[in-house]
């Protein structure tokens, strides 16, 4: 995180592993400021991929011939390398799902269902996404449980007091988020684990917006669960992960029922695969787990370190240009950030910002992101969110800056 | 800039959605709907007073885009006046202009005086719902009140 790593960064060489970014949108080259979202993919993902189909495509754990094997091969290997980016301890500990959504609604549903009773405490943060709302809810509702939230600051600051005070006794879960999708703001996951399990509770951290962004480490934080999507770390879309400590695993039921998950079924018996298969039913995206695996082989090749530094070094003039912006005000200012600026115009709708910006070639996301109640917090009916990734450069933080005083001047 | 967004965004709507009429609460109102555009989170709350069969006031609260704020203060001009049938008859014709290609539209933009200006938003799909939310909204409030939703 020093300005002598940000520096020798080579951000052009990565930029030219990202066939996309040659793209013009309206005349003017692609600005891509919407990673956050979902981010753009390098030349040896969409290889990866491609080879699959090409080379070494069947499905996998069930065929003895070649092609079977191959594939199956692939797909685990790939299961190893996300096991090895978090730091996880077992293979069996990784189960490959759709996303961070299935992966939170796997154990909401699995955990959850089987863990908490009537009247029992389910915690988490205003800065959630709704992805790690709503299958709290439904879960709430099903067991006429109660979802407790801890509020934020004026910064988008978890209130860590609160935290503690509205941790209890009937506490089952707690499901942070690990960055703020709508505000970068940074959660102190480590510490929170530690008073959830103080209290007895498990944790659950949502890491889609932090995987690409940070080093994860879930045996250092402690978590119980850990939750990410490819689609954001440079992978495809619709593959992702669920890390879970294997003796919660093992002692779970089943989520969904099909092929793969079983070891034997009869009509009057049926036994369980073994972990991770458990909660891997049906045919998955294998071609897109294959490539993930090279995604985050990508990403390690890059360096997970240089890339932070970079993206840093972004978030920091970002930030001071977008500072220097009469009427700009930055929603989210948490000391602890990672690749969010997310901001307001006075008197401009965040919509009318997104689209004059995409004629200008830049490509920001404007709304709630999935994150009505933050808005809510802020008084906000949306915002525009410039989000970072590793390709990005400080002369697109300029251009964006430059876009932004155009709106300015059409709405003056 | 272009000439796709000197189109979206013509001094008329830039005009409404900076000083938008009839922005207010209707305390007579015989009828109102919430509009809600869960894309953006937008809402907009239309006010309708109805005599007989003639809309004879229109008006409406809320925060959205520019796009939204200036659509929803032309109709608040555009219905105050009309019959019902023809408020709902407007509203198509809207629709039709702001989701269909105008070169193989069956309404002559002229019809709709003023509100041709909207035209432009044809070529913003993501746009459309921002321009057509407060027309859901009070043909929901002429339906009798309630809630109006794009989606």
């Amino acid at each position: 995180m020093n300005r002598a790593s940000a520096a020798t960064y080579d951000v052009e060489s990565v930029r030219r592993e990202f066939p996309v970014l040659r793209e013009t949108v309206h005349g003017r080259p692609l600005v891509y400021l919407d990673s956050a979202a979902s981010a753009q993919k390098p030349q040896a993902v969409i290889d990866a991929e491609r080879y699959v189909y090409e080379h070494a495509y069947a499905n996998i754990h069930r065929g003895v011939h070649h092609l079977s094997m191959v594939a199956t091969e692939a797909y685990e290997k790939a299961r190893e390398t996300v096991q090895r980016f978090l730091g996880a301890a077992d293979r069996r500990e990784i189960v490959l799902l759709r996303g961070t959504t299935e992966a939170i609604n796997l154990v909401a549903q699995s955990y959850g269902r089987k863990h908490v009773g009537v009247g029992d405490e389910i915690l988490i943060t205003a800065l959630e996404h709704h992805s790690n709302i709503v299958p709290w809810q439904m879960l709430r509702e099903e067991k006429s449980a109660t979802l407790r939230v801890v509020p934020i600051d004026d910064d988008g600051v978890v209130d860590m007091a609160a935290f503690d005070r509205l941790l209890s006794s009937r506490t089952r879960i707690v499901s942070v988020a690990h960055v703020s999708n709508a505000l970068g703001t940074v959660n102190p996951v480590r510490r929170m684990t530690e008073l959830a399990h103080a209290a007895g509770a498990v944790v659950v951290v949502d890491g889609a917006q932090a995987a690409p962004h940070l080093a994860v480490d879930v045996r250092a934080i402690g978590c119980d669960f850990y939750a990410f999507s490819g689609h954001k770390l440079y992978g495809p879309s619709g593959i992702g992960a669920l890390y879970g400590k294997a003796a919660l695993l093992d002692a779970m039921p089943p989520w969904q029922g099909g092929g793969d998950m079983i070891s034997s079924v009869s009509f009057e018996k049926t036994t369980w695969n073994d972990l991770p298969y458990k909660f891997e039913a049906g045919t998955p995206n294998i071609a897109g787990g294959i490539a993930l695996g090279a995604a985050i082989e990508w990403v390690e090749g890059i360096g997970k370190d240089a890339i932070e530094a970079h993206e840093a070094d972004l978030l920091r003039c970002g930030t001071e240009v977008l500072q220097s912006i009469p009427g700009l005000r930055i929603v989210g200012t948490a000391r602890e950030k990672a690749g969010v600026l997310s901001f307001v115009l006075e008197g401009i709708h965040p919509h009318d910002v997104g689209t004059i910006l995409d004629y200008e070639g830049i490509a920001v996301r404007t709304g709630h992101h999935c994150a009505q109640p933050v808005m809510t917090r802020f008084g906000i009916p949306a915002t525009t969110r410039a989000s970072l990734a590793c390709f990005n450069t400080r002369g697109e933080l300029d251009t964006l800056a430059r876009g932004l005083r155009k709106v300015q001047e059409m709405f003056k | 800039m272009t000439d796709d967004l000197r189109e979206l965004y013509q001094e008329v709507i830039l005009d409404h959605s900076k000083r938008p009429r009839n922005f207010h609460g209707m305390p007579e109102a015989t009828s109102s709907a919430v509009g809600h555009n869960p894309l953006c989170g937008d809402r907009v709350t239309v006010f309708v007073r109805v005599d007989g069969d003639v809309v004879r006031d229109v008006s409406f609260e809320g925060a959205g885009c520019s796009i939204s704020t200036a659509s929803a203060s032309m109709m608040t001009d555009a219905l105050k006046g009309k019959t019902t049938a023809e408020a709902r008859a407007l509203f198509e014709r809207f629709h039709e202009l702001v989701t269909a290609d105008p070169s193989k539209s069956a309404t002559p933009a002229a019809e709709l005086g003023k509100l041709a200006v909207f035209a432009g938003v044809h070529e913003f799909p993501m746009r459309v719902k921002c321009a057509s939310l407060a027309w859901h909204t009070v043909r929901a409030a002429l339906e009798g009140g309630g809630r109006a939703s794009t989606e």
